[in-house]
């Protein structure tokens, strides 16, 4: 185990030769992902002067993104040279674009015993928008006072109509294609067409429909018109691979790149941050950096700084930038850095639908993802199973053949020859899969503390977690079976596999692999309860600003990427004009 | 042997022993024409490349649509994984090793010698699980093995993608479905 980093002379040495170097800049943010990207965007427009720290390297699209490969362009097809697809891979896909797993070398953390938990770490500019989902919803009016609506949770010191401006702004900005509903529980925003349903969704939302559950277009991160000097879609289906003409949403190439033209910011690279140095009148007044490329540490001076490293590597930072005026952590008077984690509840299920055999052949590609998904439908209904609810998103279509595509056929159909072949050609396409996307409620046994054992290879403290699904989410995910299974029935198909939600975890999905982790460093109203304020800033440090999902209050039914952007566009007009009137 | 000529011509066709202009042999895939000659194998050597191949094309055999593993690149990928993975090198080195033993104790042959109807009577025991145990198990995990990477090494072929009519990555302006895929699935199923 390697030992503890020490405060040593050493390190105030260096503070000391790199702040006569080094510029003060009116920011520093920390983090390249959807919350960092969008301060720099809007803080740079302003003429704010920013330092954005990133602790991967650069990306270049033309050259890391693998748009439009055959798997045959390759000699392992995607498998990888040493058959990883065989046996288990550390990324999602050889095509898939650069963007971190849940292992990573040198980075480790650790679980508490009895908790399970999977912390998806990116290390690019750009982090998960590089090759997230693009699901781009608005939290609904309810979302944001939930103890208000049910008297769970806790509620947000913000209300829908406050942030609703900025999704506006941010939706104009990055584009979102969708449709006007009117439904509550998925407001409708600034939206660019709808593409058309593929054929197999067609069906699916006619028996969605038939069992009252309204099933509408998409709203997702993708140009169906050219907007802001981006091309429209062309339709490919890659999206998961990385954009290379950035017509769908990432925070590298459509707000970071761009920015660095206006000469407004500074992108440092390999820049794994440390710690917050504060002064005594408790302000940051700079931030401590490992440069991973020479293994040394640097500092950065700053009037102000924006977290937005991700929710729990900003936790992670916080309780990290530790000293005698407080020693549990940085903005951290109130304990609460670090608690109230949540994931999304994930539960999948798919079926064959005979319908779709022999189905015409038509290029399906469209954008990644299915092209309508359905809101939660349960709202008004007076007596609930459980709290809260969940979306569903759906999948199936004639995708593009890689390794593995066609295991679970053959293993099911086993045999070999001409039967094999045929029921491969008969099945393909047929297959349609629905994913439930639902509310956990923050509670008190899900957290992440520092572990007191473990550093990383730069010397930094790692997290240590801990996770409970409460019964709410159990009772949710039996719900989604029951949901699933019918909307899978009323086409006409049979649900594969002979999957048990009655079992102990239901078929919950495992606590981080949603990659919606979220919470951690929560805004409030009451600085005893909360770390932040409305504005996102600490409640103990007035330079001090989370930009990332660790503000995030509650963790509604919507992927939570849109609201990042519209709540880091809220603070960072606010913090620029603090700048601007001398009050940070 | 006449009753496995076709087979076997494809196995000498993937190992490049057949001249291009064989009306038998089916076109290679785009990406394999471009590299110079037959693939030289890295880990199987002669006899067991050539098991290999003979195996491959039982699994994914040519038929009216499409042509076999071989067309495939199947051996080929095989190999580079197996090259690359010593636990995946293992499968199949003890797996034909196996095969070629089993088929001399039940024919008095190796595998690739034995006959058409051999051969297919003893995969016929060896690709399903039903009959797993203490004869058969090392046999039935292993063409599990070979099956399930000689179907991805085809369908992430040219010649395989076609089969299944993949028809996209091509990129398109306006994203539009024929109507008649729509009216097919609807009328077809119990909403329609």
């Amino acid at each position: 185990m390697p030992e503890m980093p020490s405060g040593s002379l050493t390190r105030r040495d260096a503070l000391f030769q790199i702040q006569r170097a080094s510029p003060v800049y009116d920011v520093v943010v920390i983090g390249s992902g959807a919350g960092g990207g969008t301060a720099v965007h809007v803080l740079t427009k302003l003429g704010v002067k920013v330092a954005l720290l990133e602790a991967g390297p650069m990306l270049n699209p033309a050259r890391d993104f693998k748009e439009h490969m055959w798997p045959y362009q390759v000699a392992h097809r995607g498998a990888g040279d040493h058959a990883e697809s065989y046996f288990g891979r550390r990324d999602f896909g050889y095509f898939g674009a650069p963007n971190g797993y849940w292992e990573m070398d040198g980075e480790p953390y650790t679980v508490a015993p009895g908790s399970e938990f999977r912390w998806f770490r990116s290390r690019i500019l750009g982090g998960r928008t590089n090759h997230y989902g693009r699901i781009s919803l608005r939290f609904a009016d309810y979302d944001f006072k939930p103890y208000q609506f049910d008297g769970l949770g806790f509620d947000w010191p913000v209300t829908y109509d406050e942030v609703a401006p900025y999704y506006d702004k941010a939706e104009r900005f990055i584009g979102i294609c969708g449709s006007r509903e009117g439904i509550r529980s998925a407001p409708d925003g600034e939206f660019l067409p709808p593409p058309q349903p593929r054929a197999h969704e067609y069906l699916i939302q006619k028996a969605s429909r038939k069992l009252g559950i309204p099933c509408i277009p998409s709203r997702m991160a993708i140009l169906t018109r050219p907007l802001n000097g981006r091309p429209a879609c062309h339709y490919c289906g890659q999206c998961g691979r990385g954009c290379i003409p950035a017509s769908n949403y990432s925070s590298s190439q459509v707000q970071i790149m761009p920015a660095m033209k206006t000469g407004n910011v500074t992108v440092i690279a390999n820049a794994m941050a440390r710690e917050l140095i504060t002064d005594d009148s408790m302000r940051v007044k700079a931030v401590s950096y490992v440069d991973t490329t020479t293994r040394t540490e640097k500092q950065i001076r700053c009037r102000s700084v924006i977290l937005a490293a991700s929710a729990c590597e900003s936790a992670r930072l916080l309780l990290n930038s530790r000293s005698s005026r407080h020693a549990n952590g940085l903005a951290n008077s109130s304990g609460v850095v670090g608690r109230y984690l949540t994931d999304t509840v994930g539960y999948g299920l798919s079926g064959y639908v005979p319908a779709l055999e022999g189905m015409p052949r038509y290029d399906c590609d469209g954008y990644a993802g299915g092209h309508l998904y359905m809101p939660w439908f349960e709202l008004e209904k007076k007596s609930k199973e459980f709290p809260r609810g969940y979306h569903i998103e759906i999948g199936g279509g004639f995708g593009m053949p890689g390794v593995g595509s066609f295991s679970g056929v053959a293993r099911s159909h086993e045999g070999y020859g001409a039967g094999l072949k045929k029921a491969i050609r008969d099945g393909y396409g047929c297959t349609v899969g629905f994913a439930g996307r639902g509310e956990m409620i923050p509670n008190e046994h899900s957290y992440c503390d520092i572990d007191p054992n473990v550093v990383d290879q730069w010397g930094i403290p790692v997290l240590r977690f801990h996770f409970r699904w409460s019964d709410n989410e159990l009772a949710m995910v039996r719900h989604m079976h029951r949901t699933f299974t019918s909307i899978i029935e009323t086409m006409g198909g049979r649900v594969h596999g002979r999957r048990n939600p009655e079992r102990a975890d239901a078929g919950i999905s495992v606590p981080g692999t949603i990659i919606h982790e979220l919470g951690c460093v929560r805004m409030g109203d009451d600085a005893s309860r909360s770390a932040l304020n409305k504005w996102s800033q600490a409640h103990d440090v007035k330079n001090l600003f989370v930009a990332d999902a660790a503000s995030f209050v509650s963790n509604p039914d919507k992927n939570p990427t849109l609201t990042i952007c519209a709540l880091s566009w809220r603070l960072s007009e606010y913090l620029a004009e603090e700048l601007r009137k001398g009050n940070v | 042997m006449s009753d496995n000529t076709l087979t076997r011509r494809d196995t000498l066709a993937a190992l490049g022993a057949l001249g291009a202009q064989d009306p038998h042999s089916h076109p290679p895939p785009a990406a394999a024409a471009k590299t110079t000659g037959p693939y030289k194998p890295k880990v199987f050597n002669e006899r067991d490349y050539k098991t290999l191949a003979h195996l491959c094309a039982l699994i994914i055999p040519a038929d009216e649509v499409s042509g076999s593993a071989l067309d495939g690149g199947a051996p080929a990928y095989i190999d580079l994984l197996c090259s690359g993975n010593e636990k995946l090198k293992e499968t199949f080195l003890s797996g034909l090793a196996w095969l070629d033993h089993t088929s001399v104790k039940r024919t008095g042959k190796p595998f690739l010698e034995s006959s058409s109807a051999e051969q297919t009577a003893l995969l016929d025991l060896i690709a399903y699980r039903k009959n797993d145990g203490a004869e058969l198990g090392p046999g039935i995990r292993f063409f599990d093995w070979a099956r399930r990477l000689t179907v991805d090494a085809f369908y992430t072929s040219a010649a395989g993608i076609k089969d299944v009519g993949y028809q996209g990555n091509k990129g398109m302006t306006q994203f539009k479905v024929p109507q008649e895929a729509i009216d097919y699935v609807l009328k077809r199923s119990p909403l329609g």
